[in-house]
């Protein structure tokens, strides 16, 4: 009898079945965890599906409405940021910014290129834990200043020196929860900035030190614009969570903007049981908070920035359609920079990991040099041809965003408005209070029960 | 002298007056009179002159302050001197919470108690405390020295890096990570340079010391067990 008489002979037999609630990726996760005792640090957002602009389209120009001419039409992509209280509103030639990332967490090359591919479009940057690089300052012609809990760096000259102030109450990768910069990426200088012993880890704080509620930020605010002469426009930047009732306490206590970051958003490094099981997709935070404008009178007049997963002009145009004034894009960035890229397989492969994978960011050893303090990796970078490479994709995204509203018939990409959209699923109907494809009809539209 | 009378001319104007003065000012002492506790007063200074403060102010006294010499003649608020670079600020009476938060510089003076999370976050800054602080304090404290001559309530020194604390009465507990240290003849000298530019008359030999077990500075596990 041959082995093949033998299979042929034997019972059939049920197939091997993977658990979708036991899948690989989990038991190995469960496999690390008994090995090492600690739980997954990582960087990067929510890498989970969840509803997002994809689920969104746009219903484009016909009978109803009249479009504006391709590519030729003036559409305009200019906005202001901090008209509320400011004297000095900042001006965006295009409505996407660059979302706080900071020296330490990111290579000094890494931030300058930031710095040019941003100016060169006319638009910001933004500081972030640590404090500000005089070379971050010279190679930004708009820079926001963070001020975070942990206060690391921060002293008035650069509060003056900034076009704007961003009072970080939380992130969209972790609200609630503070940041980490393990002492692999500690170097002398990020030391000495934040005023700690070299190759500690380092303790970004969850909560700010001196106020712990809205009438104390409201007073925080006060203090920051008796300190830079109520010339910069104050943003309040919060974790996609309780979007209503947040925004609208920053609305209270004074702020010029409001930056709203959903779960996608990404950070430096965090617990990743943290990142996948705690905040609000972005989607979902837009509507409420742009509800909360609205009810008190303040859209358009306090601006909306959200962040969060948004990778192209579309996203961007879905997101000024729900109500937001601009965006914020990190990630993204990064990916324009050179992050995770192909060519560098062969190292993330060592590193046990994939091109597109790669979210070790906290350890220092980033193959593209971005994530990363180590000299050697961090020449890998040039910031002139990754701030091109950066320039090039917003300007590409403003030209996706025209493209898309000119096909709506609008003129200005601020005119973009929920009814130029519809859902694909369920879900994003009910989270974005747009209509399902095919339909008049949202889940909870009209206050209805669903 | 420039007296400036807050309550009939208001914030703005004191603070950009403030703001204008420079190394090279003769207007150097100034009195503020009627501060009738309004938040902010005398922020971001950035020159050498004495500011007097006649009653007591609300939140963030004197932060940022830079060069300056703040006098507070009553009572403090929230977050006074909170982020201080330099120069000095005196508190007549008492402090209210987060006093001197996040400092990176010069000294900080309450002549009477502080209140919770008084060198909360302290990156450089030296506070000295006539009376008691409340529990928290110098919480993640970096560096800089804290200086209590009265008690120290609950968690004192919780998750500590590198700041120095020094506690003449009874210590209440004790946060994460902190731990009484031997008071070495180096020590005694430092605080007694901190005492006598506190205008504090007690004894340095009285003080125990208080810093960082160093047990927390490399992330291993969650220490919320």
């Amino acid at each position: 009898m041959t082995a093949k008489d033998n299979h042929e002979n034997s019972p059939p037999r049920t197939a091997p079945i993977q658990s979708a609630t036991f899948s690989n990726p989990v038991n190995a996760e469960i496999r690390r965890a008994a090995a090492t005792g600690i739980y997954d640090i990582r960087g990067g957002g929510a890498k989970r599906s969840v509803p997002h602009f994809d689920d969104l389209l746009f219903l484009g120009a016909s009978i109803s409405r009249y479009p504006l001419e391709g590519y030729r039409e003036r559409c305009e992509t200019k906005v202001t940021l901090g008209t509320r209280f400011a004297k000095n509103p900042i001006e965006l030639d295009i409505p996407i910014t660059i979302a706080g990332m900071s020296f330490g967490a990111l290579s000094g090359h890494a931030k300058e290129a930031l710095g040019r591919g941003a100016s060169a479009v006319g638009t910001s940057t933004t500081t972030g834990d640590g404090g500000m690089t005089p070379e971050e300052r010279s190679h930004s012609t708009k820079l926001v200043y963070q001020y975070l809990p942990s206060r690391y760096g921060m002293n008035p000259d650069d509060l003056r020196k900034a076009d704007a102030i961003e009072i970080v109450v939380g992130q969209g990768a972790k609200p609630g929860g503070g940041g980490m910069l393990l002492g692999q990426k500690i170097s002398d200088r990020v030391a000495e900035m934040r005023n700690l012993p070299k190759g500690i880890d380092q303790r970004s704080a969850c909560r700010h030190p001196d106020w712990t509620g809205p009438d104390d930020l409201e007073i925080k605010i006060l203090e920051l614009r008796e300190i830079t002469g109520w010339e910069k426009p104050i943003y309040v930047k919060i974790g996609g969570t309780r979007p209503y009732y947040d925004v609208a306490l920053a609305v209270k206590a004074g702020a010029d903007v409001v930056v709203l970051d959903g779960m996608q958003g990404g950070t430096a490094a965090t617990q990743d049981v943290f990142i996948e099981n705690v905040g609000l997709p972005t989607l979902a935070c837009i509507r409420p908070a742009v509800q909360a404008l609205q009810d008190l009178g303040m859209h358009r007049e306090v601006q909306l920035v959200v962040s969060g997963g948004i990778r192209n002009g579309a996203d961007v145009a879905k997101a000024m359609a729900l109500g937001a004034d601009a965006v914020a894009i990190g990630t993204a960035a990064l990916i324009a920079l050179g992050d995770n890229d192909p060519k560098w397989e062969a190292e993330y492969q060592k590193l046990g990991t994939t091109a597109g994978a790669y979210d070790d960011w906290h350890e220092g050893q980033d193959p593209a040099g971005i994530t990363t303090q180590d000299p050697e990796l961090q020449s890998r970078l040039d910031p002139v041809d990754a701030g091109r490479r950066l320039r090039n994709y917003l300007n590409v995204m403003a030209l996706e965003a025209q493209t898309i509203a000119r096909a709506c018939g609008h003129n200005n990409l601020r005119n973009l408005e929920p009814e130029d959209l519809c859902a694909l699923t369920m879900e994003a109907a009910a989270m974005a209070r747009v209509p399902l494809a095919g339909t008049a009809w949202w889940p909870g539209k009209d206050g209805a029960n669903f | 002298m420039q007296t400036y009378d807050l309550e009939a001319n208001g914030l703005r104007d004191l603070n950009a007056a403030l703001h204008a003065q420079n190394t090279e000012t003769n207007q150097t002492r100034w009195e503020v009179i009627n501060p009738r506790g309004s938040h902010a007063i005398a922020v971001g200074i950035d020159a050498p002159i004495e500011v007097n403060v006649m009653g007591s102010t609300g939140y963030y006294c004197a932060g940022m302050n830079k060069l300056a010499t703040v006098h507070v003649h009553g009572s403090a608020g929230p977050g006074v001197a909170e982020n201080m670079i330099s120069g000095t600020v005196m508190i007549d009476g008492d402090a209210s919470q987060y006093a001197g938060a996040t400092g990176h510089g010069g000294t900080l003076v309450i002549k009477g108690n502080a209140s919770s999370r008084c060198g909360i976050s302290m990156k450089g800054i030296d506070i000295v405390v006539h009376g008691n602080v409340g529990h928290m304090s110098a919480f993640m404290g970096q560096s800089g020295n804290l200086v209590v001559c009265g008690d120290a309530g609950d968690a004192l020194g919780d998750s500590l890096y590198e700041a120095r604390l020094f506690v003449r009465g009874s210590v209440k507990s004790l946060g994460a990570d902190c731990v009484e240290k031997e008071m070495r003849p180096e020590h005694i000298e430092v605080l007694r340079d901190l005492l006598a530019r506190g205008e504090c008359d007690a004894k340095p030999e009285e003080f125990k010391r208080y810093g960082s077990a160093r047990q927390l500075y490399s992330f291993k596990i969650d220490n919320a067990y």
